[in-house]
């Protein structure tokens, strides 16, 4: 049996007056590829923000195994419109992914600064590690997010809809990155997507929220 | 020009002139921030609080000023900030309200209680900032001087932090960043920097001094320490030649030094256009 990385245990997700989800329990194992789907409104991002601790569960309990608690959990998130007009440079951007092993020091050292140099060379994109990041297309955007996600955990990525706003070519090579890191470094991914042919083509495990939820 | 050598043999110049450039370099720092998380309308907002604040300050013959208008504007940022964070729409209704509110009352109360014989003219120097920015104690200096200092170190050390949390405040969480914390230390610097600033510029223009340099510096650089280093050495610069320039001819120097960013920004941004193409 490979290791549990994750484990949701009885989970009510909603906000205020409004249920989306009851007794929702699963776990997530160690190299799976995870893909969570539905309808808009149905609760496919409050899961991802509850299991990340960015909005709390209504009841249940959501518990990471000690090792990504260490390591760190990688988030790709959607773009936000600050980042349209964000001066920062690719460098930046992705260095800033080692932020949580900054514990109570001010500056990035060494280590972390090599790290964020060879998450770019891996995402391919050292080539444009200097320029701007809002000057990107949507694709190397997405690129420059995924290595700062990497830097950020070695376990376990966490990604909202990584190809929403891509063209179709960018998209599948996005894909096929994804695919490689889970592939060939072992990496869990728990991906919300609404592309209906995602799960079957990648996905170990689906989770479909609709009139019921169901794990398959 | 030896006019100008002459003024700045003045001990009371060269004190307007050492703290014109402090507030310079504390406001341009945190400019790029203001702008992209849209908080400006929150400084905005922290300027006539603290216009409210200084008329109570100035009704109550205060000698230090600061020590009631620094405060209060600090609280008021932070009560603002949280909320924002809880509803957008409240938020910006909340600051409209505060701001509102703390002007009309600073007005009432100076009306109503100042001694002073010229009340417009207080008014107009709090507003738009003053030719008593000439008449400085050591003590004002002095007490600018810390600020500034403990302004700049808190931005070097949080330099990282703030970037992180600009840029990406849900990624900024997950990674175990205490987002809330940086967001309350940015209101509170904001608030310092406003209050600090509000005696060069007065409370009107302030925003101008934080937006400006930040705004020109990214449409030249690309990257967010460049940008940052920029808009820095253009608002000490920039401030200075507005300080002596308003000095040389008279002019008002809040005024003077927004035109002058003005005129910079234009340049910056047809420089821009050309490095582009």
């Amino acid at each position: 049996m490979s290791d549990i990385v994750l484990k949701c245990d009885s989970l009510t997700l909603g906000y205020e007056n409004i249920t989306l989800a009851t007794d929702l329990s699963f776990e997530i194992k160690e190299g799976e590829y995870w893909c969570i789907t539905g309808e808009n409104g149905t609760g496919k991002t409050t899961l991802m923000k509850t299991i990340l601790g960015l909005t709390k569960a209504l009841s249940g309990t959501v518990t990471w195994c000690d090792e990504a608690l260490r390591d760190g959990i990688g988030y790709l998130p959607q773009q936000t419109d600050v980042q349209k007009d964000f001066p920062a440079s690719v460098r930046e951007v992705v260095l800033s992914g080692c932020q949580g092993r900054l514990g109570f020091r001010p500056f990035y050292n060494r280590t972390e600064k090599e790290m964020a140099l060879l998450n770019i060379k891996r995402m391919g994109i050292d080539d444009i590690s200097g320029r701007c990041y809002r000057e990107l297309s949507g694709g190397q955007q997405q690129r420059v997010l995924l290595a700062r996600a990497l830097c950020a955990t070695g376990k376990v990525l966490v990604l909202d809809e990584p190809i929403a706003s891509l063209d179709p070519k960018a998209a599948e090579e996005m894909y096929e990155l994804i695919d490689s890191l889970n592939k060939k470094d072992n990496i869990t991914i728990i991906m919300v997507t609404h592309d209906p042919e995602a799960p079957g083509r990648f996905a170990t495990r689906e989770l479909r929220f609709g009139e019921e939820i169901s794990i398959i | 020009m030896s006019t100008l050598i002459e003024y700045l043999q003045f001990p009371f110049v060269q004190k307007a002139l050492i703290v014109g450039v402090l507030i310079a370099l504390c406001s341009s720092l945190l400019g790029v921030t203001l702008v992209l998380k849209r908080f400006s309308f929150i400084g905005d907002g922290l300027s006539h609080v603290a216009f409210g604040a200084m008329a109570v300050a100035s009704v109550m013959n205060l000698t230090h000023k600061m020590i009631l208008v620094m405060p209060v504007t600090i609280l008021c940022a932070v009560v603002l900030l949280a909320a924002g964070n809880r509803r957008k729409l409240r938020g910006d209704s909340a600051i409209a309200m505060i701001s509102v509110s703390a002007m009309a009352l600073g007005y009432l109360i100076m009306n109503l209680f100042s001694k002073s014989a010229n009340l417009t003219g207080d008014v107009c120097s709090t507003l738009f900032g003053s030719a008593q920015f000439l008449t400085l104690t050591d003590s004002d200096v002095v007490i600018c001087i810390a600020v500034s200092v403990i302004v700049v170190i808190l931005f070097i050390v949080f330099y990282n932090r703030i970037f992180a949390v600009t840029f990406d405040e849900a990624f900024a969480k997950t990674s175990g960043t205490r987002t809330s914390l940086y967001n309350i230390l940015i209101a509170v610097i904001i608030a310092t920097v406003i209050v600090l600033a509000m005696n060069l510029v007065g409370s009107l223009l302030i925003s101008a001094l934080v937006i400006f340099p930040a705004l020109s510096a990214m449409r030249l650089f690309k990257s967010f320490f460049k940008v940052t280093v920029c808009s820095a050495i253009l608002s000490v610069t920039i401030t200075l030649i507005g300080m002596l320039v308003s000095i040389l001819l008279g002019t008002p120097v809040g005024a003077t030094i927004v035109v002058s960013d003005l005129v910079v920004y234009g340049a910056f941004a047809i420089l821009g256009k050309c490095v582009s193409h």
